[in-house]
């Protein structure tokens, strides 16, 4: 076994999985306060990568300096994400509460469908080139054959984005308005907390990361499609379930586990199965411990 | 005028939300940026119509008021003529007689048609089972459609079993995949079924997209037979007539099974189920039993759809079988109304024919597809038409109560 190779996949694992891990948050977040899962979520995170690639064509074509496209395309896409999130849940979610379990659940699938068929409507059916923005980094050509640009970049930004959404739920009032609602809505209504907006807030959120991922995968694999929010957010949602749906850090750890094992048999056997593997840890996380790696276990009350 | 502030208010804010996807259009070959201010505007006094009607149905909502009420008259005589079991009879051998002449009737295009609508019926009123009547959100159903079209393209090309011989096994092989996937997922519920189901469904299609030895992987597989009739030699007009018949004909016994089963004891069990799992476990039904005939049952039903979809086709490939035909067969059963059986057959007429028919609203197919779910579910979960459940009556208690009211006066 040859250790150089280890290490490229070991890396290759880690890009891809911090990927998973922030759009799991935007599930797990979702999931922990209002117990629906965010079916739709997966496009978001395809309409963060396509306004991303329409913002940066269009500055591009205007002849905007190259360094600050990548950084004004990408805060365009998590301003937009996060308000397409907020009106999902107004429009989608929020006359359903109280409703029976499986309808928002349809709901979100009828969403998902919808806002596919929106970009692939107003956009096109072919994958679009993403353009090359990213500067070339000095620093890192002493492990070029592990680590390009792009991977440097979505694993700086993801760690950050990540340390700053645990400080914000630890450490804010905000915060701390989230966890309440999440353990107990109806004691957290008592106490003043406006559910409602609380609900939009975690939306938002989700959104933003789920916007920042399919930034940062757009400009690694240079290019988009109006597909790509199914297969991810299924990954993504497997990621959040192997973490423990629900728990921020599940989330996290999740994605990189999920990661790691679809680059580790891509690597040492065939890449044609790895989207069957992510489905059937799913599969089988969800039969033999539904509860994740960090999940507490739930008796079902009547 | 609040409402009006409201509705403007919502139009801006959704020209806003889609000014980057709809309105910028790239074209890189000339390096220019195309502005599509035009279809923002559009987007724009279309959002400000519907914000007002969705407003609209909002308040009738909450002031408990149907949508959509018909008026007392046509509700009354539409009554009268539900209830009239000869007249319901006339209508049904009338409309079994249109479908009978409609090979004669309309051209091969329509014909086609007809047989993929009513191929659609059999897949939506099969999961009407699972979902409707068991309340079990299966994602995947696509999966045992595929089972029973790739099992008839696979035993012929290997074993030359014919259609006839491969209609049962079809079925069969469905319904046992259906059992294999019900037995793990007994325990979960709800949204982690619907997952796991997904997910069932995407290994199924990926599996038969890359195990290129058995199945052909994206080539899919050619030369399927079509059915036979007595070894008799049939143009192409008279085979998809003939197919015609025998989708008529399954479609038929679908209905039969179902309205049958929905009233036996296995369908109240089921419906039982759907209605609330733990209260039906104390009434005594074995949950096991009941969710894994749901699974059987619906399953095989696209086991036969499937054998008979592939002799139709005579040539199938992976993606035939997308979660996105999982999706459709089940905004027919939403649309329908879960449990229901002629709402059902109503919607996926409503969902098939009319893209097929109004070429331009063919585009935004699935686009209304997905509102339609979202709609449906805000404003009428029940659907088109609710499920009805049989009435029972002791005539004697009615009679009694009859005979104590004018004792009374």
């Amino acid at each position: 076994m040859d250790i150089q190779f280890f290490i490229e996949l070991f890396f290759g694992g880690l890009t891809r999985g911090s990927i998973y891990a922030l759009i799991a948050l935007g599930y797990t977040l979702v999931y922990g306060i209002i117990e629906l899962i965010n079916f739709a979520h997966g496009e978001i995170y395809m309409l963060g990568a396509f306004t991303a690639l329409l913002v940066a064509g269009a500055l591009g074509i205007y002849g905007f300096p190259a360094g600050g496209i990548l950084i004004v395309a990408a805060l365009v896409a998590i301003v937009w994400c996060a308000a397409y999130g907020y009106t999902l849940e107004k429009v989608a979610y929020k006359p359903l509460r109280g409703a029976p379990r499986l309808s928002p659940l349809i709901s979100a699938i009828g969403m998902s469908i919808f806002l596919q068929n929106y970009v692939l409507l107003a956009q096109t059916s072919d994958f679009v080139p993403f353009p090359r923005l990213l500067p070339e980094m000095e620093f890192l050509a002493w492990v070029d054959y592990i680590m390009g640009p792009s991977d440097f970049l979505i694993l700086t930004a993801s760690a950050i984005s990540m340390g700053a959404l645990w400080l914000f739920i630890r450490h804010t009032r905000m915060g701390k308005a989230m966890r309440a609602t999440a353990q107990n809505r109806k004691m957290a209504l008592l106490l003043g907390i406006n559910a409602d907006r609380i609900i939009s807030l975690t939306f938002i959120i989700g959104s933003a990361l789920a916007a920042l991922g399919g930034v940062l995968i757009a400009s690694h694999m240079g290019q988009v499609n109006f597909g790509i929010g199914f297969i991810a957010g299924m990954k993504a949602f497997t990621a959040a379930v192997l973490g423990g749906i629900g728990s921020i850090p599940g989330a996290m750890v999740g994605g990189l586990v999920l990661g790691l094992a679809e680059s580790f048999t891509t690597g040492y056997f065939s890449g044609n199965y790895e989207d069957i593997l992510a489905f059937a840890i799913l599969i089988l996380i969800l039969l033999f411990r539904p509860d994740g790696i960090l999940g507490k276990a739930k008796v079902q009350k009547v | 005028m609040p409402a009006i502030a409201k509705a403007f208010l919502t139009a801006i804010w959704f020209m806003i939300l889609t000014l980057p996807v709809m309105g910028i259009k790239l074209n890189l070959l000339e390096n220019r940026v195309n502005w599509k201010f035009d279809r923002i505007l559009w987007l724009g006094v279309a959002v400000f119509f519907l914000a007002m009607l969705w407003n609209w149905c909002f308040a009738r909502k909450a002031r408990g008021l149907p949508i959509l009420a018909m008026p007392e008259s046509i509700r009354a005589s539409l009554d009268k003529v539900s209830g009239n079991t000869g007249l319901k009879r006339t209508f049904l051998v009338l409309l079994l007689a249109i479908l009978v002449a409609m090979p004669w009737l309309g051209s091969f295009y329509q014909t086609n048609i007809m047989i993929s609508a009513m191929l659609y019926i059999m897949l939506a009123l099969g999961l009407n089972i699972v979902v409707g009547l068991a309340g079990q959100l299966v994602l995947g159903y696509v999966a045992f459609y595929a089972v029973g079209a790739y099992g008839y393209a696979l035993l012929n090309q290997y074993f030359g079993l014919g259609f006839w011989a491969c209609l049962p096994l079809g079925g069969l092989l469905a319904a046992l995949f259906g059992l294999g996937l019900g037995f793990p997922v007994l325990r979960l519920r709800g949204d982690y079924l619907a997952i796991v189901t997904l997910g069932f469904g995407e290994i199924v299609r990926l599996a038969m997209l890359n195990w290129t030895s058995l199945t052909g992987g994206p080539r899919g597989i050619s030369d399927i037979p079509r059915p036979g009739f007595f070894n008799m030699e049939m143009d192409l007009n008279q085979a998809t007539d003939y197919i015609y018949y025998l989708v008529l004909i399954a479609v038929i016994i679908t209905v039969i099974v179902i309205s049958r089963l929905k009233n036996s004891r296995v369908g109240l069990a089921l419906q039982a189920l759907r209605e609330d799992e733990v209260a039906c476990e104390a009434m005594g039904v074995d949950i096991t039993r009941a969710k894994l005939s749901a699974f059987a049952l619906g399953s095989c039903w696209a086991g036969f759809a499937g054998v008979i979809f592939a002799a139709k086709t005579t040539f199938i490939n992976p993606s035939s079988f997308t979660f996105m035909e999982s999706a459709m067969i089940l905004s027919m059963v939403v649309l329908g109304g879960m449990g229901s059986i002629s709402g059902v057959i109503i919607a996926a007429i409503i969902l098939i024919m009319a893209p097929e028919y109004l070429r331009a609203f063919s585009e935004y197919r699935m686009l209304i597809f997905g509102a339609i779910m979202v709609i449906m579910m805000i404003f009428r979960p029940q659907g088109l038409i609710s499920g009805e459940r049989r009435n029972y009556r002791i005539t004697a208690l009615a009679e009694r109560d009859a005979r104590a009211a004018r004792e009374g006066n």
